[in-house]
């Protein structure tokens, strides 16, 4: 019997999804072992036709990265989809946009604009990229930008969601083992929609850092001040996201003395990141006074971004999601 | 009848690098275009972040090298609040940063240049990959490589927080130091990858060096182009990946200028053309002439071979011997012929390796010194450090809380892209010429002359990771296909 396919796509992505995967090193074997690997551009050489030509469904596993930028990287989420069993949205690009969705604050022209006229930028003549372009040769194009950056679920339906930025390669190992169990009928795939590969805390629950209930009068940053190893982070007045975000990493970023800045996305059953953080970091604060209360939180010196940094495209905010369907759809 | 050539990405739809050739009545090359088809921003949506999430930020730019935007963005805020780093935080970023070179150079080498030295450059398709190498050249070297890319890893992770993306450098230095444990066992691994090195070095001498038919390959004009180069030196002009000035030499070898990261702007410039999305620095002293090379022309590359040509040398005994042995094979400075940008890529392997054993052993590295508090008031600052990719400036503006009013980005694969442009056209021009068949290895041949850049346009456009798929589709007049062939892809 022939294995069943698997397939790794990267649409709008950095790569650092497609290097956490060759990261989980032997267990690649496994997937050489189990999978009949037939579409994986960083790692193989298959083609977009080839992939065209499979049956609808006939991939078991699509692990797709990357927002949706343009059309380009549209169409190819129609197709794997078309072609795949189940589809994951693999890694924060495509679960809820990642830092490339905080693009979303800003007009595209805006974006174009101000990559074309920094300072080391020659440009008298105000040239801007144009999607097609008489040379003398001939017609040349490049595709067109879509005005706001998209999830993987804002344009096709997607079966489940892996997070984190890159997701962490011991859970990639641990989702590639489930998969095998699940072929060899030893374990039951869990229900459709589900987050994969992440635990169903928070980033604090998994967090070695003490913890005293303690309170803060201001909010501080990182860089001024040489930050206890050992105490909570956010009781140090840094501005820590792990009470919101989704477990999974070990911690990661704050057991190295950073803070949390969420890239696991919001954890189980917070519907809206920002809020959710808005009220953990309120209730830190040492005060009864709503006015002071604002003042400690304007301490925060970029709330947009910390509210918001991973999840902007996919946040209730819908930045992403509606401006492009009022304009699109 | 005129034809067309399009060198597409795998996907027509992945929108991640295209190469159009034209071909004129004749048949011979008229011209070729080198487009890069996305652009996602950075520039403008950093803007009102915190200045030290930069590091943070930034990395997101290319999961392939985001520990050279990690640091570029550290220094760069570092330089904002006008603070010194103390001598471990520098060291510890410097050891953070060699582990990563040797990893990124070992996989460019075995997994993308490898094959078409080691398999032949019309090897079947199917053989022309990292397991085509690997079964050549014996399964013990997969093993090593795999090693190698795990040590390299574990440093980044020991150091930085994160295996992708590290967390650890803010404004001043880091977050964290190491134990002596840890010492000990980074020292280890650093042994270890200065044999890898050194093995890998035997390598290329036994099958490139010792393979007459590459050598005239590495030596001869299709691969060849008199440009200025640039990389980063200490105060000795010896390569540096981390720290030092930017150094530039003509094509005659002679150091054309020395420039402190901070002055970058007047050096640099970028010229835009209309069809693509990716900017193509120059010097701006120079002036921007074209696609064109020699002295006039402001064009310039910024490789490992830049970084040796631009170097009087290499700051640790093993890769000096190397260094001299490559420079001595090839003639003496500059090498201007492209493809010895690999053999050049091995050389800064060992430097790496060396680098890193000589960081990790001294006395001050397990020292807590490692973070120094900014106190002055944040405003401009400029960070650059080199990329494997070519030198990589991350410019910041702040207002007085330390909140980034503006950016601009040179990234490493950038500085390139003229040069690469321009390697392109003139294999093209020199492979395919009227009456030619143009076959699958020849595409391949002309592939090579951007492979030896190592391209890696999600820097540029912050899309594309490492390697770049392609599909070649060549059409008559009408637009019809006449011939699909594909690049590997490893
Ligand atoms: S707020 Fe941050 S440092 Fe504090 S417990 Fe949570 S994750 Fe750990
Ligand atoms: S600690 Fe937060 S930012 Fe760091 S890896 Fe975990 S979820 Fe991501």
């Amino acid at each position: 019997m022939s294995k069943p396919k698997f397939a790794m796509y990267w649409a709008a992505s950095c790569g650092g999804c497609e290097i956490a995967v060759l990261n989980i090193h032997e267990k690649i074997l496994d997937v050489d072992a189990n999978f009949d690997v037939v579409f994986w551009p960083v790692a193989m050489d298959a083609k977009y036709k080839d992939v065209e030509a499979m049956e609808d469904g006939s991939i078991l596993l699509t692990l797709f990265n990357g927002g949706i930028r343009n059309d380009e990287n549209e169409h190819i989420a129609h197709l794997l989809r078309k072609k795949s069993k189940i589809l994951v949205a693999f890694g924060s690009c495509a679960c809820e946009g990642c830092i490339p969705g905080l693009a979303n604050f800003s007009p595209i022209n805006e974006i174009v604009e101000t990559a074309f006229s920094t300072i080391s930028t020659d440009n008298p003549q105000g040239i801007r990229p144009q999607t097609s372009y008489q040379m003398p040769e001939g017609e040349i194009h490049i595709p067109t930008l879509y005005p706001v950056l998209r999830t993987l679920d804002s344009v096709v339906d997607v079966d489940y969601y892996m997070p984190g930025c890159p997701p962490e390669s011991h859970q990639i190992g641990a989702v590639i083992d489930l998969v095998v169990q699940v072929l060899q009928g030893k374990a039951e795939l869990p229900p459709k929609g589900a987050t994969i590969g992440a635990g169903n805390s928070t980033v604090c629950d998994e967090c070695k850092r003490t913890r005293n209930v303690k309170t803060i009068k201001e909010f501080s940053r990182i860089q001024l001040m040489h930050a206890d190893p050992e105490l909570c982070l956010l009781e140090q007045g840094i501005p820590c996201n792990g009470v919101a975000t989704r477990s999974g990493c070990d911690a990661r970023c704050p057991t190295a003395g950073a803070q949390c800045i969420g890239c696991y996305g919001p954890a189980e059953g917070v519907i809206d990141y920002g809020a959710r953080l808005v009220s953990a970091f309120a209730s830190v604060i040492d005060a009864n006074d709503p006015a002071e209360i604002d003042r400690i939180l304007d301490g925060l010196v970029d709330p947009a971004g910390q509210f918001y940094r991973f999840n902007l495209a996919g946040s209730l905010l819908k930045a992403g999601k509606s401006a492009f369907q009022r304009s699109n759809v | 009848m005129t034809q067309r050539i399009t060198i597409d990405p795998i996907t027509r739809l992945e929108g991640h690098g295209k190469i159009e050739i034209f071909l004129d009545d004749d048949g011979n090359v008229a011209n070729t275009y080198f487009q890069i088809p996305e652009l996602r921003g950075f520039e403008r949506f950093c803007v009102g972040r915190p200045v030290e999430e930069m590091p943070l930020l930034t990395n997101r730019i290319c999961g392939v090298c985001p520990e050279a935007h990690h640091m570029a963005a550290a220094k760069a805020a570092d330089a904002v609040y006008h603070v010194d780093v103390p001598r471990t935080g520098k060291m510890l970023r410097e050891l953070l940063y060699s582990a990563f070179y040797c990893t990124d150079h070992t996989t460019h080498f075995y997994a993308l240049a490898g094959p078409d030295f080691v398999m032949g450059p019309d090897a079947p398709v199917a053989e022309r990959n990292i397991l085509g190498v690997i079964h050549k050249v014996g399964l013990e070297i997969g093993g090593k490589v795999i090693q190698m890319r795990k040590y390299g890893h574990t440093v980044v992770e020991m150091i930085g927080g994160r295996k992708v993306h590290p967390c650890t450098s803010i404004p001043g230095g880091l977050t964290k130091g190491i134990t002596e444990e840890q010492r000990k066992e980074i020292e280890e691994m650093g042994k270890w990858a200065i044999e890898f090195a050194h093995f890998s070095l035997k390598l290329f001498a036994d099958v490139v060096l010792g393979n007459k038919a590459y050598v005239d390959l590495i030596l001869g004009d299709v691969y060849t182009h008199q440009t200025y180069y640039m990389g980063l030196v200490d105060e000795n002009n010896k390569v540096n990946f981390y720290d030092g000035k930017v150094r530039v030499v003509g094509p005659d070898g002679k150091e054309f200028v020395k420039y402190s990261p901070k002055d970058y702007a007047e050096h640099i410039a970028e010229h835009v053309e209309p069809w693509t999305y990716l900017k193509f620095p120059y010097l701006k002293k120079v002036g921007w002439k074209g696609f064109t090379d020699g002295k006039d022309s402001g064009v310039y590359c910024a490789t490992p071979l830049s970084r040796l040509n631009a170097a009087d040398g290499m700051a640790t005994p093993r890769a000096q011997e190397e260094h001299d042995k490559m420079y001595k094979t090839l003639g003496g400075k500059p090498v201007h012929q492209r493809l010895a940008t690999h053999w050049a890529r091995l050389i800064e392997l060992l430097y790496a390796a060396e680098r890193w054993v000589e960081l990790v052993t001294d006395p001050e590295i397990t020292s807590p010194n490692f973070h120094a508090i900014p106190t002055e008031k944040p405003t401009e600052g400029v960070g650059i450090v080199e990329a494997p990719r070519g030198t990589l400036t991350h410019h910041y503006w702040t207002d007085e809380r330390g909140v980034v009013t503006k950016v601009n980005l040179i990234v490493g694969t950038t500085n390139n892209y003229a040069p690469i442009s321009m390697s392109i056209n003139k294999a093209a021009s020199s492979l395919i010429k009227k009456g030619t068949v143009v076959t699958e290895p020849l595409l391949n041949m002309v592939e090579m002359a951007f492979r030896a850049y190592d391209p890696c346009f999600g820097c540029a456009t912050h899309s594309l990771p490492g390697q770049m798929p392609l599909e070649i589709t060549i059409r008559d007049a009408q637009g019809n296909p006449v011939q699909v062939l594909k690049q590997f892809v490893d």
